[in-house]
C-alpha cells in the first residue's frame, strides 16, 4: 500500500510547510485566541452588567455569531471589512485589506461568541460574597473585576479556555476557502504541484493529530492539578 | 459607500438556468438540510455505540470508543473531509478506488459520512457524561433486578441518559448542520456555496450572503424551538425539567 508513497515530498517542502504555513497557523491562532478572550471578556461583562440594552445587544451578537456556519462568516468579513475600513478611515473606495488581517479580524469577532460564555460561566460561578466584600473594602466596579472576579473567574476555566483554543487551532484551517497559505494551505498547495495529494493530506493529518493531542493531554493534566489543589 | 444595493436580483434569472437566484439559494438550503440530517443520523448512531461502549465496565471496549473519540476530535474537520475525499479512493484496491471516484453525488455522501463520524465523537462524549451523571443505584438496582448488562443499558440508562443530554443534543445539532458548510472544500454546493456561486455571477455580494444568513438563522429557530418541544414532552416527572 506504501509502496509507491513519495515520502520525500514532505522532506522537500518542510521548510515551506513549517516556516510558512505553520507559522501563519500557530500566530493566527495565537492572536485571535487573545483577542477573543478580550472582546469575549467584555461582551461577558455586558451581558453581566445588569443594565437591560446592553446584556440584550451583547445576547443577540453571541446568538447570531454561534448560529452562522464559520465557513460563511469568513466570507463575510473577507468581503465586508474593505468596505467597513472605507468607512473607518473615509476613504473614496474600499480599502485593501490583507488576507491575514481580514482572517485575524473573523476569527476575533466569531470565537469572541464562544469565548464570551466560556468566561460568563466563569464569572457566574464565584461566590456571591466575594465581589460583596471587594464593595464592602471600597473597591469600584472595574477594580472588583480587574482584582477579585476576572482572574478567578480566567483561572477555574482555563481548561476550558484552552480546549477552545484547540478547537480554534483545528478551525483556521478552514481560511483554506480563501486560498490562504496557512498550514493545510500549504500542504493543499504542495500536494497539487507535485500530485501528491495523498501523502501531503496523511501528513497534515497526522501534524493536526499530534498537536491536539499533545495540547488535550496538556488540558487533562491542568485539570488534574487544579482538581487537587481545590 | 460605493457599493450598489439591488434587492430584486433574487427574481433575477440565474446563469445556471434552472429559475432564479432564489430558487438557486433554496436548493442550497435544501442540500444543506439533506446532508445535516444525514450527518447526524450518521452521528447518533455511532455516537451512541461508542458513547455506552465508553462505560462499559470492560476496559478493551472503553480503550477502543477512546482512540475513537480522541482520532476524530483531534483532527479539523477540513483535513478529514480532504481524507476520505482525496486519500481514501487512492489507499483501496484500485476497483473499489474507481468506483468510489466514480459514485454519483460523491460529495454529498463524503460530507454526510464524514461530518457523521466527525460529530459523532462529539455525541459520544456528551453520552458519556450523560450516563456518568447517573447514580450508580439505577445500574446496581436494574442488575439486582436480573437485568443484563445490555438490558439495563436498553430499558434503564440509556431512555433516562438522552433525556438528560437533550439540551447539549440540540447544540451538537445545529453544529452538525452548520458544518455542512465546510463541504464546499469537497465540491457541494450547499446553502453558502451557493451564495457564493450567486455573488461571483451577480457581483451582489451583501444580498446573497445576508439572503444565506437569514435562511441560516431560520433553520436555527426552527431547530430550537423543536427541541424544546421534545425536551418537554420527554422530560422525567419529579425532576426540574418535568412536572
Amino acid at each position: 500500500m506504501f509502496a509507491n508513497f513519495d515520502f520525500d515530498v514532505i522532506r522537500r517542502s518542510f521548510a515551506y510547510l513549517f516556516l510558512d504555513g505553520m507559522t501563519f497557523t500557530l500566530t493566527l491562532t495565537a492572536l485571535s485566541a487573545l483577542g477573543g478572550l478580550v472582546f469575549g471578556t467584555l461582551i461577558a461583562l455586558m451581558r453581566l452588567s445588569g443594565l437591560k440594552l446592553l446584556g440584550r445587544i451583547a445576547g443577540l451578537y453571541v446568538d447570531f455569531m454561534r448560529s452562522l456556519p464559520l465557513v460563511l462568516v469568513i466570507f463575510w468579513f473577507y468581503f465586508l471589512v474593505p468596505y467597513i475600513g472605507q468607512w473607518l478611515t473615509g476613504a473614496s473606495r474600499p480599502i485593501s485589506v490583507g488576507a491575514f488581517a481580514s482572517s485575524l479580524i473573523t476569527f476575533i469577532m466569531f470565537e469572541a461568541a464562544y469565548f464570551s460564555e466560556i468566561m460568563r460561566a466563569g464569572i457566574q460561578s464565584i461566590s456571591k460574597g466575594q465581589p460583596a466584600a471587594s464593595y464592602a473594602l471600597g473597591l469600584t466596579y472595574s477594580q472588583t473585576m480587574r482584582y477579585i472576579v476576572l482572574p478567578q473567574a480566567f483561572r477555574n476555566m482555563l481548561p476550558i479556555l484552552i480546549t477552545q483554543t484547540i478547537v480554534l487551532f483545528q478551525d483556521t484551517s478552514l481560511v483554506y476557502v480563501l486560498s490562504i497559505p496557512d498550514f493545510l494551505g500549504a500542504a493543499s498547495k504542495v500536494a497539487q504541484r507535485d500530485g501528491r495529494l495523498v501523502e501531503m493530506y496523511l501528513f497534515a493529518a497526522l501534524v493536526y493529530f499530534t498537536i491536539s493531542c499533545f495540547a488535550s493531554y496538556g488540558v487533562r493534566r491542568l485539570q488534574a492539578r487544579i482538581a487537587i489543589v481545590r | 459607500m460605493n457599493y450598489h444595493w439591488n434587492w430584486h436580483i433574487f427574481f433575477d434569472p440565474a446563469p445556471s438556468g434552472t429559475g432564479t437566484y432564489l430558487d438557486m439559494l433554496l436548493s442550497g438550503l435544501m442540500l444543506t438540510i439533506e446532508t445535516g440530517l444525514l450527518a447526524w443520523i450518521i452521528a447518533l448512531v455511532f455516537g451512541s455505540i461508542v458513547g455506552v461502549m465508553r462505560t462499559l465496565p470492560s476496559k478493551l471496549a472503553s480503550w477502543i470508543g477512546f482512540c475513537y473519540v480522541e482520532f476524530f476530535r483531534n483532527m479539523p474537520l477540513l483535513v478529514q473531509l480532504f481524507l476520505w475525499f482525496f486519500v481514501l479512493p487512492e489507499l483501496l484496491p484500485r476497483g473499489a478506488g474507481l468506483w468510489l471516484k466514480q459514485m454519483p453525488h460523491a460529495p454529498f455522501y463524503t460530507a454526510a459520512i464524514g461530518i457523521g463520524l466527525f460529530m459523532s465523537a462529539r455525541v459520544a462524549e456528551q453520552l458519556r457524561a450523560g450516563i456518568g451523571s447517573l447514580p450508580r443505584g439505577q445500574k446496581m438496582a436494574a442488575t439486582a433486578l436480573g437485568l443484563t448488562t445490555a438490558q439495563a443499558y436498553v430499558y434503564i440508562l440509556l431512555p433516562i441518559a438522552f433525556r438528560i443530554i437533550l439540551p447539549p443534543l440540540t447544540s451538537e445539532f445545529l453544529n452538525t448542520i452548520k458544518n455542512t458548510a465546510v463541504a464546499i472544500t469537497i465540491g457541494l454546493i450547499e446553502l453558502t456555496g451557493e451564495a457564493r456561486a450567486m455573488q461571483e455571477f451577480s457581483f451582489q455580494v451583501f444580498e446573497a450572503f445576508t439572503a444565506a444568513t437569514l435562511m441560516y438563522l431560520a433553520i436555527n429557530v426552527v431547530v430550537v424551538v423543536a427541541m424544546r418541544l421534545l425536551e418537554r414532552s420527554v422530560a422525567i416527572p419529579g425532576t426540574i425539567a418535568g412536572k
